[in-house]
């Protein structure tokens, strides 16, 4: 017999290498997934980078608040992409009819999310590190200038995606491919409210209570307290984290109920719409 | 770590009920599998075969009674055990865009091969996957896609293979080469086989057990030999045929 012992080990990283290498082929032998990646996150960058350059020779305010549009759109595209390649990465298995072979492997739920997380971050990687180096080359905007405060930001904003993630995955095992939009639109849901462009006070007092429940308005405002008032806000940061947590933990709890609901109602190996 | 004892069965059903909703699928159900046999499955469409099955894989939970794997409870102790047994179906695929080899590389992975690089050379011998390890998933036949589901079936050598019909859409020559196949995984390595199919002939020569299902209950329970005898038939088709239109009675109810 050939399989190692224990292979019934509670979390395996091996069972989780194998799912990152599954993707990492999937990724490695398609360009226009890999071009997909970077498209997007570099049309955004240029628009609203050509935007703020119009808009601060005409306004002295944005000519000293220098860098937040696009330090906004790009923050804004780790919080969007990094959910996207979560729940892309997920739904290649419907698409592929690889769920049941998955579901019926040792693969556990656990691993299976481990490894959409390390999913979302090597293709964020792939479309956010080329991107930045652009804003560096055609606004002078040097993402990586903000230094430890970005890599906090990243980190929240990440969490973020990928407590969304989860629920998202939750939500196509109970009903399969018809739940798909969600996956591409749930976190538009965010946009408004989390003041990715403009500060929270702008927002009708009733939606700015709304709008402090959510972590990323957190990692926005205090990025623009980094670029106009050159000051970090670490309460910020650390109010955020916490806010993360419960959300992560919330997304968990919601995928295990929508996976039981799944085995339950029999939807597990079905995955069409 | 569970360690059943060499007579225990290692599949189990026993008074299973599964509803969805207000259907009534699988009502009532007892079997149990005997160490290194072949059973068939058999029944019309909403006969109940794969919601028994997906039972056993751990991918359905019982409503009422109970399904034990190798003396692990699905699907509740499922993590167990999942790693001693594997299944194939037309209806699942492997990721189309990945070659044979990685498929295979990431399956063998998951199941815990010691030696996947090892395993995945014996399974193209035994089942002439050399020519195409290195292509595409997505751009084989279907015999060679089939022998592929098959590769990745045994690649941790399970001592419980389920399949639902494995040789589905296959030209006459290639389903009995595959089923030449599982014949000899089973009698090598001693395993424990549950079939579902529709092809009778397939059953007859594989199988050494069919349970007849219909509208989620047991209609016969024996032999393919016995129940072609009993029902007065020439073959197994036949046999099917009555019991799934109700047209026809069985001489004797006992073995």
């Amino acid at each position: 017999m050939s399989v190692q012992s224990p292979a019934h080990v509670a979390f395996s990283p091996r069972r989780v290498g194998a799912m990152v290498l599954r993707h990492w082929y999937l990724l490695s032998s398609s360009w226009p997934r890999v071009l997909d990646l970077i498209y997007w996150p570099a049309v955004q960058m240029l628009m609203w980078g050509f935007l703020q350059t119009y808009i601060s020779q005409n306004s002295g305010f944005f000519a000293q608040a220098a860098g937040t549009f696009i330090g906004a759109v790009m923050l804004w595209d780790i919080l969007f992409r990094g959910q996207l390649g979560f729940s892309i990465s997920f739904l290649e298995e419907m698409y592929a009819r690889n769920l049941g072979n998955l579901m019926m492997s040792p693969l556990r739920p656990a691993e299976f999310v481990v490894a959409l997380m390390i999913q979302s971050v090597i293709r964020l990687a792939i479309g956010m590190v080329p991107v930045s180096l652009l804003a560096i080359a055609f606004f002078g905007f040097n993402l990586w200038g903000m230094g430890l405060a970005l890599a906090v930001f990243f980190m929240n904003l990440l969490l973020t995606s990928w407590a969304i993630g989860i629920l998202v995955a939750g939500i196509l095992l109970r009903h399969g491919l018809g739940a798909e939009n969600m996956a591409w639109s749930f976190m538009f849901l965010l946009l408004p409210v989390t003041c990715v462009y403009y500060p929270v006070e702008v927002l009708p007092s009733w939606l700015q209570i709304f709008a402090w429940m959510l972590p990323p308005t957190y990692v926005f405002e205090g990025m623009r307290a980094l670029l106009i008032q050159q000051v970090f806000r670490a309460d910020l940061m650390l109010q955020a984290f916490a806010l993360n947590a419960v959300l992560f933990a919330g997304g968990v709890a919601g995928f295990l109920l929508f996976l039981k609901s799944a085995r339950r109602e029999g939807t597990l190996l079905q995955g069409g719409d | 770590m569970l360690a059943p004892a060499a007579t225990e069965s290692p599949i189990v059903v026993d008074r299973l009920v599964k509803l969805y909703k207000t259907v009534k699928a699988v009502d009532g159900i007892s079997f149990s599998l005997e160490s290194g046999s072949c059973v068939a499955l058999l029944g019309g469409n909403g006969a109940g075969k794969t919601t028994t099955i997906s039972t056993i894989m751990g991918l359905v939970e019982p409503t009422e009674g109970r399904v034990t794997v190798l003396g692990a409870a699905m699907p509740r102790q499922r993590h167990r055990v999942l790693h001693r047994m594997n299944f194939e179906s037309p209806y699942v695929n492997m990721p189309m865009r990945l070659t044979v080899r990685q498929n295979m590389n990431v399956f063998g992975m998951l199941y815990g091969c010691a030696d996947v690089a090892g395993r995945i050379r014996a399974l193209a011998d035994q089942l002439d996957l050399h020519e195409f390890l290195d292509r595409q998933t997505g751009k084989l036949s279907s015999g060679q896609k089939t022998r592929v589901a098959l590769a990745k079936s045994l690649i941790n050598e399970p001592e419980i293979l389920l399949l639902d019909e494995p040789t589905a859409s296959l030209d006459p020559d290639t389903a009995d080469w595959v089923r030449g196949r599982l014949e000899r995984y089973r009698r090598e390595r001693g395993a424990t086989v549950l079939l579902a199919s529709h092809n009778m002939g397939e059953v007859e020569r594989l199988c050494d057990r069919v349970i007849m299902l219909k509208t989620g209950r047991i209609e016969d329970d024996d032999t393919p030999a016995r129940l072609i005898a009993r029902y007065g038939r020439s073959n197994l088709e036949e046999v099917f045929l009555d019991i799934a239109r109700g047209t026809g009675e069985a001489r004797e109810t006992t073995r």
